[in-house]
């Protein structure tokens, strides 16, 4: 684990976790992206790789991988970024999410050297369940990365112990059946499954899929330890898109994201 | 030798496996109980023989084919008729095979993807006949293609849901049908259209295809004095109708050869050749050989038969290819149609362009066998869906002409 990696785990709660597209609306509006991230009060970044067939991602984040794969982004090119983005100040861990099949055709030493070289402290691959995934696990601890593991509320007792046991960095668990996007209802058994969660495991617990506002987190409160936020937030710079390419309008742009964020970021306090 | 793949991790050799979100994972193994407990099962064992006899009439001839053999002058063809199938191709077997077993499971609704809507018809035909709500998901690029499949299918019963993402087209279809099986694995069955997807799907739809190859060296047997064929001939889209025929002389030691459509050639970039050009990787949940980018972006394919037009390969393809125990070809658009006329004319048969491709095929090995050999095709259909576009290209090629 990195050091960024430890800090973040002792960070105030809730945490909060914020998915962009990497190249998405270009590659150096991805950068300034993530420092306005950042400065909002995030505590990690996610930073997606654009695929062409992202199965677990419903169409916000289609859109944003289809304009970044445009753009010419790719997984070495957004991991070179993040040396970009460290230059500018981000301190914060940055986790690349990927779907296996990128990480696969760039090799995974060629990876884990590249994550070493940019700063990298976690992985995240959304489609590699806990089963699949052994090997490339056990790869992260050795390369000091995050292997950052998903469960969901069809994930069954026995598996959820198993996944809670060897969670990396945080546990990643997934409010609601279906594929990302933002959406006003969650899967009600959601408390128990949060509970069960939490009991399993000995990183943060993080909740994500679907949340859009503050309002919705707080019905959450005390039953985790912090967000994940990815479409509502790629819906935002899908929006501000055009802006933020501009060389007049980017810094209007950034205010204007900065503006939303200061209003989905989750007030910070210590539960007891 | 004995076949032990897929292991309990769906794996054949390196390929296969379960490269899901973690949301599907649950709905996955339900569905291997399912399916562990269906096939153990008398009753439906029974109901399913019921249904394929009485239902979409199996089991189908083997044909001799003596007009084609004699002009090629090599080994004797045999076609396996799945075009005789009700409408009109293999599919129906596994169609039939996966309603069933979502009934059994009581599951309301099934959702299918499809490509050409050769699938989509069979899952809505299945649907109606056994009381499931059905919704197909096509690529909107496949839908203005395929007009009159998506017709039918609305006939049926069913909802065509158009798929706006990515490039339109099956590849997306499947993506989005696996999508939306996510947020409804509750009451919904995803009755898949190949042998392709996450494990136990390959598994399953190679059981209910596997009646191809059964019936197929049963009837060959029984026609020989008990003696095998030389060699077995398939088209491979994902791989289905192959997969089945080869289940029934896998492990005996019969040549198999797989055909994936070269489309306009190789070289010109414009083929479906997901073996012979393809690289390791997953697609579909998946690890198979696939068509892709050097960065692992998957990429479109191309063919003149809408049933091959898939960027990858059910798995356990890709491992006979691997292991060398298939013979996997390539047949250019070209070479299919030529086929698709002889047999007409030699035959009397209008088989379908996906078939086509196993017959062109076909025709290169029987000329290269000896007279006393033997060969089977697997006919996975029949043509009467592609004479529209057989129309097209006939008018093409006379306009050229003048
Ligand atoms: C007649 C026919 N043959 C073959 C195929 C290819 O599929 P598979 O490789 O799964 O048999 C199709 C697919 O639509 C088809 O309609």
């Amino acid at each position: 684990m990195t050091n960024r990696m430890k800090e973040f785990q002792n960070l105030k709660t809730p945490l909060f976790v914020p998915f962009i597209t990497a190249g998405d609306p270009s590659l150096e509006a991805t950068v300034d992206l993530a420092l306005a991230l950042q400065n909002e009060g995030a505590s990690a970044l996610e930073l997606g790789i654009p695929y062409s067939d992202p199965l677990a991602d419903g169409p916000v984040i289609q859109r944003a991988s289809l304009r970044a794969l445009k753009n010419g982004m790719s997984l070495e090119k957004a991991i070179k970024l993040v040396s970009d983005m460290r230059e500018k100040g981000l301190t914060i861990p940055v986790i690349i999410f990927t779907y296996y099949n990128l990480l696969l055709q760039l090799g995974e030493q060629k990876f884990f050297e590249l994550a070493a070289q940019h700063d990298i402290d976690g992985l995240l691959v959304p489609d590699m369940p806990f089963e699949e995934s052994k090997e490339l696990h056990e790869a992260c601890l050795q390369h000091d990365l995050s292997f950052i593991s998903l469960a969901a509320p069809t994930t069954s007792r026995e598996r959820l112990k198993e996944i809670g046991r060897t969670a990396q960095g945080f546990l990643y668990c997934i409010s609601s059946l279906g594929v990302t996007g933002t959406r006003t209802s969650f899967a009600n058994d959601l408390d128990r499954f949060l509970e069960n969660a939490k009991a399993s495991s000995h990183v943060p617990v993080l909740v994500g899929f679907g949340l859009s506002s503050r309002e919705q987190m707080q019905q959450f409160e005390g039953k985790c330890d912090g967000f994940i936020m990815g479409s509502a937030i790629v819906k935002k710079i899908e929006e501000l898109g055009p802006e933020l390419v501009n060389e007049e309008t980017k810094d209007k742009a950034i205010a204007a994201f900065s503006d939303f964020l200061s209003k989905v970021v989750p007030v910070k306090k210590v539960y007891s | 030798m004995k076949t032990v793949y897929p292991d309990s991790k769906g794996r054949y050799g390196q390929f296969g496996g379960k490269f899901v979100p973690e949301t599907i994972m649950f709905a996955l193994e339900d569905l291997e109980r399912g399916f562990l407990e269906a096939i153990n099962d008398e009753d439906f064992k029974k109901d399913l023989e019921h249904e394929l006899t009485h239902y979409s009439g199996r089991p189908t001839p083997l044909t001799y084919a003596g007009k084609l053999t004699e002009r090629l002058g090599g080994a004797g063809i045999y076609l396996k008729r799945e075009d005789l199938n009700h409408t009109g191709a293999h599919k129906i077997n596994n169609a039939i095979g996966q309603a069933l077993l979502a009934k059994r499971m009581g599951k309301k609704k099934i959702i299918a993807e499809t490509g050409a809507g050769q699938h989509g018809v069979a899952a809505a035909t299945a649907a109606a006949r056994y009381g499931l709500e059905c919704k197909v998901y096509m690529g909107e690029e496949d839908i203005r293609r395929q007009e009159l499949n998506v017709f039918r299918m609305k006939l049926l019963g069913a909802e065509v849901i158009p798929v706006t993402s990515g490039t339109r087209t099956l590849k997306d279809a499947t993506n989005e049908a696996i999508r939306q099986w996510v947020s409804a694995v509750e009451d919904t069955f995803y009755l898949i259209g190949s042998a392709v997807g996450p494990h136990p799907y390959p598994k399953i739809v190679k059981e209910f295809q596997s009646v191809i190859g059964f019936e197929a060296k049963a009837q060959y047997k029984e026609m020989h004095g008990g003696k095998l064929p030389d060699k077995v001939v398939a088209c491979v889209g994902g791989g289905s109708n192959a997969i089945g025929i080869f289940a029934g002389f896998v492990n005996e030691d019969v040549k198999l050869v797989g055909v994936e459509a070269g489309g306009k050639g190789i070289l010109t970039g414009l083929h479906a050749a997901t073996m012979a050009n393809g690289r390791e990787g997953v697609i579909h949940g998946s690890l198979t050989y696939l068509l892709q980018s050097e960065e692992g972006q998957i990429q479109e394919p191309y063919s003149i038969s809408a049933g091959l037009d898939y960027p990858g390969v059910g798995p356990e393809h890709a491992y006979l290819k691997f292991t060398k125990r298939v013979d996997y070809q390539c047949i250019t658009d070209e070479e299919a149609l030529e086929a698709l006329n002889i047999l007409c004319l030699e035959e009397g048969i209008l088989c379908a362009l996906e078939s086509a491709h196993a017959v062109a095929q076909a025709i290169k090995e029987a000329k290269a066998m000896s007279p006393d050999e033997n060969l089977i095709i697997c006919l996975s259909g029949r043509g009467d869906k592609d004479v529209h576009t057989l129309f097209e290209q006939q008018k093409e090629e006379d306009s050229h002409d003048q």
